[in-house]
């Protein structure tokens, strides 16, 4: 049987129990998308070592399916490359929370956004971590 | 925990009482209350018992009730079933915050050459007797006004509604689906000439409704068949339905309003405890006994009906996320809340099902999500 909204096991898991909530202190990189006409905003703030991204967390305002592919998009993103991380793409969040109810596919495409926006942000800060 | 279940605007639990009422008209009294034979008699009797019932609960006489499939047919028919007996034209009032049935029913009529005015409400929901008047044309044939309000509960004053349509000659009709047996409706009293109810929201069955009809008032029928229903909506009678529909009004008493009354005052309290909560709608006593609908600054609705879906409590949100065209709440909207109020809204509808053991529940439950929520958010407003 599905959840609420016709959610995947899956997604309820994400969004009841994420692990990626949060900001970081003196992240690396920072990367907010706001998607007004639904409603949803998000921010991701991550920390980059040898070229890999550390740590990673989110902060979303938004519905069932904002939330959990927020949580995903952090747990796939974390222990990547840089190069790696840019890759990652709604199709694989969606496909790793076990399929999106097609309606609520425009909320999960905010991830991957708000990911790439963090790691332009870090890159242009000149890639000074040491 | 049980399932706590608080959409009762969107539906109810049928009544056991409704239920043993309806059983009988499926497997031993199941005649067509168009036949001549005993069976045949045995439903129409019923049939028209039931009619007695919804009648005489709104004042009307039994001849002035038809039976529908439910609260759309009965809002469909009137409008559309009016402007047909109009000659397809002329204009009609209605309001920014009806059921979508009336509102996307309006929009087609105005595709048919129908005008249309939708008349504003104030921020808790009122529509103003003077915007009304000044709304007003000669060719003004019909104004329909939604009676409680299915979102935030506002119940339109219809006896003052009532006198203004009375003076000009106007048709006067109103959506009472959400408000039937809550609110106290006289077809007299209010100068109503058309009335929609329903029957799945006051615990009897689903598809089944009624649109009242002041006599001698001129409607063109949807339905052409076999002249049921005085002619007026054809196809064989859902005996059972009306059986279960009637139960319904009947079982229904003050007792229950009172009971709801407290519950629901017990639970809003409880939430206007926790931090930047906003109560939506109005904030009297002109309010459905069952309806609450609150704003919770920074967090969006439909994740917070997530939350409170998987502990087992049922809710519903105005949020655009939640909905099929990713729009917010029409009604909301009206009320002139911004997108960010909207997004964070839910609605909580009790029924005399509800205890206050579940109320407690809801009040040591919803704290702990929105505090969760508002952990994982970046809005601050
Ligand atoms: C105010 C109002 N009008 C009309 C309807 C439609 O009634 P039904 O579901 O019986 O078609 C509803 C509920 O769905 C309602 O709340
Ligand atoms: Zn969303």
């Amino acid at each position: 049987m599905k959840g609420f909204g016709n959610y995947s096991k899956e997604i309820m898991r994400h969004f009841t129990d994420p692990k990626f909530v949060g900001e970081i202190k003196n992240p690396d990189g920072v990367g907010e998308i706001g998607n007004m006409k639904c409603g949803d905003v998000l921010r991701i703030s991550l920390k980059v070592k040898n070229d890999k991204i550390s740590n990673i967390k989110f902060k979303t305002f938004g519905c069932v399916a904002a939330i959990a592919s927020s949580d995903v998009l952090c747990e796939l993103a974390k222990g990547k490359t840089i190069e790696e991380a840019k890759k990652i793409s709604n199709a694989e969040i969606i496909k790793e929370l076990k399929g999106m109810p097609s309606i609520k596919e425009h909320c999960s495409v905010l991830g991957a956004g708000a990911l790439k926006k963090a790691i332009k942000n870090y890159e242009e800060k000149g890639n000074s971590n040491s | 925990m049980n399932p706590i279940y608080l959409d009762n605007a969107a539906t109810t639990q049928v009544d056991e009482k409704v239920l043993k009422a309806m059983l009988p008209y499926f497997t031993e009294k199941y005649g067509n209350a168009s036949s001549q034979h005993v069976m045949g008699q045995e439903a129409k009797r019923a049939l028209e018992d039931s009619r007695s019932v919804i009648a005489k609960s709104i004042g009307a006489k039994r001849e002035e009730i038809i039976f529908t499939a439910g609260g759309t047919e009965a809002n469909n028919f009137c409008l559309k079933g009016c402007f047909f007996a109009e000659g397809n034209k002329g204009h009609i009032i209605t309001t920014k915050i009806e059921h979508d049935c009336v509102l996307n029913s309006c929009k087609w009529l105005e595709k048919q050459g129908c005008e249309v005015t939708y008349l504003n409400v104030d921020e808790e929901g009122f529509v103003s007797v003077d915007e009304l008047k000044g709304a007003l044309r000669p060719e003004t044939f019909l104004v329909s006004i939604i009676h409680g309000n299915n979102e935030i509960g506002t119940v339109q004053d219809l006896v003052k509604i009532g006198e203004v349509c009375k003076e000009k000659g106007i048709m006067f009709h109103t959506d009472a689906c959400q408000s039937y047996t809550k609110v106290l409706i006289n077809v007299d009293k209010m100068n109503l000439d058309f009335v929609t109810l329903n029957s799945h929201k006051i615990h009897g069955p689903k598809g089944v409704g009624a649109l009242y009809i002041r006599k001698d008032s001129k409607i063109t029928p949807l339905l052409h068949g076999g002249g049921h229903e005085f002619g007026l909506r054809s196809t064989t009678e859902n005996i059972s339905g009306v059986v279960g529909f009637a139960k319904a009004v009947q079982v229904a008493g003050n007792s229950d309003i009172r009971y709801m009354n407290k519950l629901r005052a017990k639970l809003i309290d409880g939430l206007l405890k926790i931090p930047n909560v906003t109560l939506n709608g109005s904030k009297g006593d002109e309010r459905l006994c069952n309806n609450i609908n609150v704003s919770f600054n920074d967090i969006e609705g439909e994740a917070i009906g997530g939350y409170l879906d998987a502990y087992g409590i049922s809710s519903s949100t105005g949020s655009a996320c939640s909905s099929n065209t990713l729009d917010v709440s029409h009604v909301l909207k009206a009320i002139g809340l911004s997108h960010e109020q909207i997004n964070t809204s839910i609605r909580l509808s009790i029924s005399k099902f509800n205890t206050k053991k579940e109320i407690d529940y809801v009040l040591e439950i919803l704290p702990k999500i929105v505090e969760k929520l508002r952990k994982m958010t970046p809005i601050k407003l």
